[in-house]
């Protein structure tokens, strides 16, 4: 039960545990410390109220005046009402025959009265009155009574003339014991009071960061693009160090879930693309055979109108098929020349026009210092493709950038436009052949691009956010 | 030469008294200049029965008696009766209020000047009182083996007439009771009584009764279980050898006392009516009581 509960509410209770425990702890010792101490205030202020007592009574014993004898034990019974435990029950002023000279409750004790015979805890008074030294008080704690007594001697020139007994009620001693606990209780809560909402706030803090780490966790992997790493703790202590060790975890799982889309995504491209070639390559032959008996009629046959025009009908329509079928075989032809920095130079004006009818302005970034040994006709088709693209995505009156660099055996290309951003779901369709979203053009572009990088060895990326489109390509040469 | 010698003496030491008197009269008829610039100061014993602590209220009597006599005036007390006693038989102090017990004892060495009024007549009684819880006991004979409390021996309603009942009963009170004491004031003994300190005791009958309406949680617990015939109550008495002339100033005040408002707003407390002339003869019953206990 408590094991299930969350440290959102463990730790603090916990804490809050601790700390009442140990005010509990603290209390009670005082309390016993107090009691202690209040027990033996009461004893000491017994024993010299007894010492007064009998030095103020050897006159009136020693001269018989029971009533002044009387009048003092009366004065003894006059306390503070503030500490009514140190009121004595009773006081006894007796001879050295333990007989009543005077009792401050003279109904309960008359004068004369032997203590001996008395039955209750009086009884054993005498017993301990023997051998009392004439300097000396006893203490004496009868069992199963509620009293105690103090007995102090009275003694005139060595010569001992009786005894003064102070009897105190142990239960008086509640109220005033009762007042301690109160008292403590009322100090105890104060202290918490202050306490317990520092110690739950600290607590509370304490936990957070474990909160923030299982709540991380429970995130990973369904959600883990959403996961709120920032909120882990960046404290350098244990809690910190799992959090940064939480943080590289997912910072791999995602690169790692990345790599897998990737490779999704390519390897659906590589299927689309050997069924397409295949499919190509199907209708290629019997096209190349249709469009040669086309020729061949016309050529050798009786020239009739209605069937030539029929024939160009199905010419039209069959090198439509063969201009799809040729954009959808895209192969490295076996021989090419080298990529020149001219090619570039070529390209810009060829999409200059277009781009001037949208108002785009195009700027170029980096150059070529020399022709790379790369297919040129390949390339261009790849940077034309891009570059129209980007000034067909720009909005109108906006920018498209071109960048080059070739280095370490490396070209990287890279074309942006600053349109609309592509949406995620199309993103993941984007290089399928007729995946575009436009009317214009076939749907080939991107598709294209991606068949001849990829036969180049190279890579492909695309990164867009509104306001910043880029297609970056880099294609190795050299090696081969 | 030595045969003259005696009686000059004698003569010059009587010559000094009669000057000595003289000045004594000058001073209280206010014909001396010396004598006024510092008046003779007045002493008055008062027996400890039950004002003697109200000490308030002593300090507005005193203060009345200083105004009403014209000199200044002292209040003497003591821790009994015999001290006060001695004091006025020693001429020590010039009036006391006693009890009428010692005036009969020594009548020859005391004037009576006057004695107060209580319930329209100069009487009180002894109360013999038991615990009120006491419901058995009915004459002091009841309480033979039992602790007694008198007030003071040389009280009239708390030692004499105690002893006087035993003795008209033929009991030697020496042995009666098995311990008695005293208290020194009439007022702890109805507290002794009342607490059960002691079984019995004897007490004024007028401190009782004015106990009994200013202080009635003490007489509660007690019980008037007999009382005395009346007996002269506690006169004002004079040293032997007070001047007349101031004997006279001073009996006046006292007669005059209800008179005036203050006198009887005090008389008030007291619970008396004011003071009367009195006669030795008011103490018969209690001189023939002494008279019986000493024979005993």
């Amino acid at each position: 039960m408590i094991d299930d509960l969350s440290l959102r509410w463990k730790i603090p209770l916990r804490v809050m545990a601790a700390v009442l425990g140990t005010a509990l702890a603290v209390t009670v010792a005082m309390i016993a410390r107090e009691r202690n101490e209040l027990r033996q205030s009461l004893t000491s202020h017994a024993m010299s109220l007894g010492r007064v007592m009998a030095n103020t009574l050897v006159a009136p014993v020693l001269h018989d005046d029971l009533w002044r004898a009387f009048e003092i034990l009366q004065s003894g019974r006059e306390t503070s009402p503030a500490a009514p435990e140190l009121q004595a029950e009773v006081m006894l002023v007796v001879d050295r025959q333990a007989r009543v000279f005077a009792a401050s409750r003279p109904r309960d004790f008359p004068v004369g009265l032997d203590l001996a015979r008395r039955k209750d805890a009086y009884g054993l008074l005498p017993e301990q009155m023997k051998g009392i030294e004439a300097r000396e008080q006893r203490v004496f704690e009868p069992e199963h009574s509620p009293l105690f007594f103090v007995i102090s001697p009275l003694v005139a020139d060595a010569v001992p003339l009786g005894y003064v007994v102070l009897g105190y009620s142990k239960a008086a001693f509640g109220p005033r014991f009762v007042n301690l606990v109160m008292n403590s209780a009322v100090v105890t809560l104060l202290v918490l009071l202050v306490i317990l909402p520092i110690s739950w706030y600290f607590a509370r803090k304490t936990g957070e960061p474990l909160l923030a780490l299982s709540e991380a966790m429970r995130q990973v992997p369904g959600e883990l693009g959403t996961a709120r790493l920032p909120e882990l703790p960046s404290s350098r202590d244990e809690i910190g160090q799992l959090g940064d060790a939480f943080r590289r975890m997912v910072g791999e799982l995602r690169e790692k879930q990345e790599l897998e889309e990737q490779m999704i995504a390519s390897q659906r491209l590589a299927a689309v693309g050997r069924l397409s070639a295949g499919i190509a390559h199907e209708i290629n032959n019997p096209l190349g055979g249709m469009l040669t008996a086309i020729t061949t009629y016309r050529r050798h046959g009786n020239g009739d109108p209605l069937a030539l025009e029929t024939f160009s009908l199905l010419e039209r329509g069959l090198d439509q098929i063969r201009n799809t079928v040729a954009a959808l075989l895209v192969e490295t032809k076996a021989k090419d020349r080298a990529f020149a920095p001219t090619d570039i130079d070529d390209l810009l004006i060829l999409v200059d026009a277009e781009a001037s009818a949208r108002a785009v302005t195009l700027s170029v970034g980096g150059r070529l210092e020399s022709p790379l040994p790369l297919p040129a006709t390949l390339l261009r088709q790849i940077v034309l493709n891009l570059l129209l693209n980007a000034v067909a995505a720009a909005d109108h009156g906006g920018k498209v950038r071109i960048g080059m660099e070739a280095k370490d055996d490396m070209l990287r290309l890279s074309v942006c436009n600053d349109g609309a951003h592509i949406p995620d779901e199309q993103m993941a369709h984007l290089f399928e052949p007729f995946a575009s979203g436009r009317e214009k053009g076939h749907g080939l572009g991107l598709w294209v691009v991606y068949q001849i990088v990829k036969q180049l060895n190279g890579g492909l990326t695309v990164d867009s956010e509104p306001g910043n489109t880029t297609f970056r390509i880099e294609i190795p040469y050299g090696q081969a | 030469m030595k045969g003259t010698d005696e009686p000059l003496e004698k003569l010059s030491r009587r010559r000094w008294i009669k000057a000595a008197g003289m000045v004594g009269l000058c001073a209280l008829t206010g014909g001396s200049r010396l004598a006024r610039a510092a008046p003779e100061r007045l002493r008055i014993g008062l027996t400890p029965v039950f004002l003697d602590d109200q000490v308030s209220f002593l300090e507005r009597w005193r203060l009345w008696f200083e105004r009403r006599l014209g000199q200044p005036v002292s209040f003497v007390q003591r821790g009994n009766y015999r001290e006060v006693v001695d004091l006025v038989r020693q001429g020590k102090i010039d009036f006391a209020w006693v009890c009428g017990y010692p005036y009969v004892r020594y009548r020859r060495e005391m004037r009576l000047v006057a004695v107060p009024l209580w319930r329209g007549k100069p009487l009180y009684q002894s109360y013999l009182i038991v615990p009120a819880d006491d419901r058995r006991s009915k004459s002091l004979l009841d309480l033979r083996g039992e602790v007694f409390a008198y007030s003071d021996p040389d009280s009239n309603s708390g030692y004499l007439y105690p002893q006087y009942v035993l003795a008209q009963a033929g009991e030697n009170a020496a042995s009666f009771f098995s311990r008695s004491f005293y208290t020194w004031g009439h007022r702890k003994v109805v507290e002794a009584v009342s607490v059960g300190l002691a079984a019995g005791g004897a007490v004024d009958g007028y401190v009782w009764e004015v106990l009994n309406e200013t202080a009635p949680e003490l007489t509660r617990g007690t019980r008037v279980m007999a009382r005395s015939p009346l007996l002269g109550h506690p006169p004002f008495v004079a040293r032997q050898d007070m001047p007349q002339a101031g004997y006279e100033h001073f009996r006046r005040a006292l007669m005059g006392m209800a008179s005036d408002a203050e006198g009887a707003s005090l008389l008030g407390s007291l619970r008396l009516e004011g003071f009367t002339d009195a006669s030795p003869g008011l103490y018969d019953g209690i001189a023939r009581m002494v008279s019986r206990v000493s024979r005993a």
